[in-house]
């Protein structure tokens, strides 16, 4: 019963959403008010109608319903009840109604946010919105739906793959959704600003704390994906060039772009073409990201169980989404106009630099993805491409960015005088090479990678430091007068040179140590020392385990007991090692256990990783700031402002073009 | 106004690949061995280990030459299968037993069925070098003259064996 009711809300969202994809874009054009009203009402609705369907879902997987196909075939009845929530989104129909659902939640968001905006911008927002839920909610009806049944159901299910049964994994696929999806609404933004020829800076000013949350979602998204990937799969790596992590983070790159742009296009009104360029790729890689993983053109470990007509399914969805924006964007594109000028170093020639230097890596990480697909499409044979690939391209990407990031912040709009600039950061830059050169030497790990890597982390870090009390200073030593986009930003730069650090002090200076150690072994890796006390066997609700005892001592004195485990999950028999890990601020310790190679022997992989957990704090910072830069104040006030401006001037479809600078354009 | 066309013709472009390789499987790696003289081998009977048999001993008919091993997991997946097709007497199938012990070969053998005309030993898996194999189970399709036709990778499906091997060994056999 409850499945089914399920099924009837999917279909009933449907409707909503046809209704809300046309109803309110028509009346939109026509400049009718009553057809644009039915907008909200409708996006409610769309979310209802959604949330009641995945309450099914869910209730069915709790409540273990095992004629319900897609519960039979990944969850169990010993499975705990937390994974048992998970597992509804594990497959991938359930992941799919989750992505709807959370364009449903997206679209009750704006539906609530928007009183400021003018309502044919709202009734287009809504309705472009309404148009891509109709897309994925046709996609789930016609080919995957997850509530379909088995007759007679199951006995007990198949049980959800043993990876996916771990805390991070709970939270990784929603946050992600969560941003993919979240680029929905700078897209309708910009679909929306197309159709109406409205391109303004109170466009990009509305558009702005909608990208940004999504902006942070996806780097949280990708931050746990990350640290789930180092500890789950026992091998100690953080990031690995899969295709599916391409996936997630071409978004990412492109999306650190819009933001960007979006900045000048409110600040002075230029780059009003690129930046709804950049809006329409990042929602299109997002959906380009969806594609790949369920359609089975490449391999990866991410990979759902594919099926070919499905496959044709996305890549015709992509055609209508990606195709008519783009089509749309060559039609009305020409159209804007400039916007302001700028002198050859300014911050927006620094912001253009910045957005040219991310896409060109967006560009090269989607190259590499798909380049065995293209060369297998020619005929031209079979490859992988791997990391020495996006290595090699990635970072020599990575050094401008990281080193114009520190620059642009303390450069002015519209023109900036070279030498005053020089004179100021001369001293900032010659600090950051000598601690670049000192902190690797103290540290015995003296390479040029090493040198460059903590010479740009130390540049950021000390510009950032050197901007804000200039800054401060400005603001006659008042910090609270500075807006908190200001601290924002700059705390997600610190929050880059945090992640710099942490990659450059693993991949130059970690110790992994693969030993054969018997019980009573000491090995000592990275000056301390690890005893292996043995193993023993344990009973988890769903597996059976060896879990390993590992004292490690330093100098004699103890540091930390370590236990890695060995599963063996019962019903899909598959064997996974969960590693120990004992995390401090300047390094991890980190033991697997492998294979048994007799009754008190066993494989032992020992890795000392230095700064490990700078990687995800430093994403951390990055959604901090992110967050901080979200709340400013003046995205609520001026849209107050703006909001009194369109009762004055009612609903014209026109270009209007108001290119004021808002106030405080100092902080971007 | 050329420059706005852009990125819709680069998508295009892309459309078209992603549907060309929604019809390419890229799990699929093609042997190099395809087409070519099976390599040669000599090695022992696994139920009477004074026998060897070669590659030239089975010239003249179509057989199947399937690698497993008492160890291997993936193996009692499709062995069913293999016991099957052995009952329905289509084409004769040779085992190679691969990395493995003689003892726990023929048990092995006689706990799930023995669907192999002969098995080899290949304990030092060197003839497993020479075709090629980096995984058990594996299945080569082999002609009359003695030429690798096709290779399948991992356990055989129902589907791969009714819509790939068996037609290739009536064809083959036809010829």
């Amino acid at each position: 019963m409850v499945p089914e009711l399920g099924h009837f809300a999917l279909i009933i969202a449907l409707v909503i959403a046809i209704v809300l994809g046309t109803v309110p874009i028509v009346g939109a054009a026509r400049g009718n008010a009553i057809l644009m009203s039915v907008a909200k009402p409708a996006g409610q609705g769309f979310f209802v109608f959604m949330a009641m369907a995945y309450a099914c879902l869910a209730w069915s997987f709790l409540a273990d319903d095992f004629s319900v196909l897609n519960v039979a075939s990944n969850s169990n009845s010993s499975l705990p009840m937390a994974y048992k929530f998970a597992a509804s989104w594990g497959s991938h129909e359930g992941s799919l109604l989750l992505w709807t659902l959370m364009l449903s939640c997206w679209t009750l968001a704006v539906t609530a946010f928007s009183k400021h905006l003018p309502d044919d911008m709202v009734a287009r927002v809504l309705g472009v919105m309404g148009l891509v839920g109709v897309g994925f909610l046709l996609f789930m009806l016609l080919t995957s739906n997850p509530f379909d049944r088995i007759l007679p159901g199951a006995a007990d299910g198949r049980d959800l793959n043993p990876l996916l049964q771990d805390p991070g994994m709970v939270i990784h696929p929603p946050m992600l959704y969560m941003g993919y999806v979240g680029f929905s609404v700078a897209f309708a933004f910009a679909i929306a600003a197309l159709l109406g020829g409205r391109m303004d800076a109170a466009w990009a000013r509305w558009s702005r704390p909608w990208t940004t949350v999504a902006w942070i979602f996806l780097t949280l998204g990708i931050a746990i994906g990350s640290w789930w990937a180092y500890y789950e799969l026992g091998w100690g790596g953080w990031w690995f060039w899969d295709p599916v992590e391409n996936a997630s983070f071409l978004p990412w790159l492109v999306g650190t772009a819009l933001i960007h742009s979006l900045a000048v296009t409110e600040k002075r009104g230029s780059f009003k073409s690129w930046t709804v360029l950049l809006a329409i790729a990042a929602f299109s890689l997002s959906l380009l990201g969806t594609f790949l993983v369920r359609s089975g053109v490449l391999t990866s470990v991410h990979a759902f169980a594919t099926d070919p007509r499905r496959g044709v399914f996305i890549l015709a969805l992509l055609v209508i989404v990606i195709g008519s924006s783009l089509a749309l964007f060559a039609w009305r594109a020409p159209k804007v106009g400039l916007g302001g000028s700028f002198g050859l170093l300014s911050k927006e020639s620094l912001l253009l630099t910045n957005n040219v230097l991310l896409s060109v890596a967006a560009g090269s990480v989607l190259l590499g993805t798909l380049y065995p697909l293209f060369l297998d499409a020619l005929g031209l044979g079979k490859i992988s491409v791997g990391p020495p690939y996006f290595d090699s391209v990635f970072v020599p990407l990575m050094v401008p960015i990281l080193f114009l990031m520190a620059v642009g912040p303390i450069t002015r709009w519209k023109n900036q005088e070279l030498r005053p600039l020089v004179r100021r950061l001369s001293a900032v830059l010659a600090a950051a090479v000598v601690l670049g050169v000192a902190a690797p030497f103290l540290a015995d790990k003296l390479t040029p990678m090493m040198v460059l890597s903590m010479s740009l982390a130390f540049w950021v870090f000390l510009a950032t430091a050197f901007g804000i009390v200039d800054r401060v200073r400005a603001a006659n030593g008042k910090p609270g007068a500075i807006p908190m986009s200001y601290w924002g930003m700059q705390l997600a730069h610190a929050g880059v040179g945090v992640f710099v650090v942490g990659v450059a002090m693993v991949n130059g200076s970690q110790t992994t140590a693969d030993l054969k150690m018997k019980v009573g072994d000491t090995a000592n890796v990275a000056g301390f020392d690890y005893r292996f006390d043995g193993i023993n066997e344990i009973d988890g609700p769903n597996y059976i385990a060896a879990r390993g005892t590992l004292t490690v001592t330093k100098d004699g004195e103890p540091v930390t007991t370590l236990h890695p485990e060995k599963r063996i999950y019962r019903v899909q028999q598959m064997p996974m090692t969960e590693a120990a890990i004992d995390t401090h601020i300047t390094h991890d310790l980190y033991v697997s256990l492998g294979e048994a190679v007799d009754q008190d022997t066993w494989i032992v992989r020992i890795f000392h990783k230095p700064f490990v957990v700078w990687i995800w704090g430093g994403c951390g910072l990055m959604a901090l700031g992110g967050l901080l830069a979200a709340m400013d104040r003046r995205y609520r006030k001026l849209a107050a402002r703006d909001a009194a401006a369109q009762s004055n001037a009612p609903t014209q479809a026109g270009g209007t073009a108001s290119l004021r600078p808002a106030p405080g354009s100092q902080g971007a | 106004m050329m420059r706005f066309i852009w990125p819709l013709a680069i998508f295009l472009a892309l459309v078209g690949f992603l549907a060309v390789g929604l019809n390419l499987n890229p799990r699929e790696v093609p042997s190099p061995l395809i087409d070519k003289p099976a390599p040669a081998f000599s090695l022992p009977v696994l139920h009477a280990p004074d026998q060897t048999l070669t590659q030239n001993d089975l010239k003249g008919q179509v057989w199947l030459l399937n690698v497993w091993a008492s160890w291997c997991v993936s193996c009692r997946q499709e062995h069913p299968l293999l016991v099957e097709l052995a009952q329905a007497n289509v084409v004769p199938i040779y085992g190679l037993n691969y990395k493995d012990e003689r003892n726990a070969g023929m048990q092995w053998l006689s706990d799930h069925g023995d669907p192999y005309t002969a098995s080899i030993m290949d304990a030092d898996g060197r003839t497993g070098i020479e075709y090629g194999v980096y995984g058990v189970p594996e299945t080569f399709v082999i002609d009359k003259q003695g030429v690798i036709r096709h290779k399948h990778i991992g356990p055989i499906t129902r589907e791969a064996l009714e819509g790939k091997l068996l037609p290739m060994v009536r064809e083959l056999n036809a010829s």
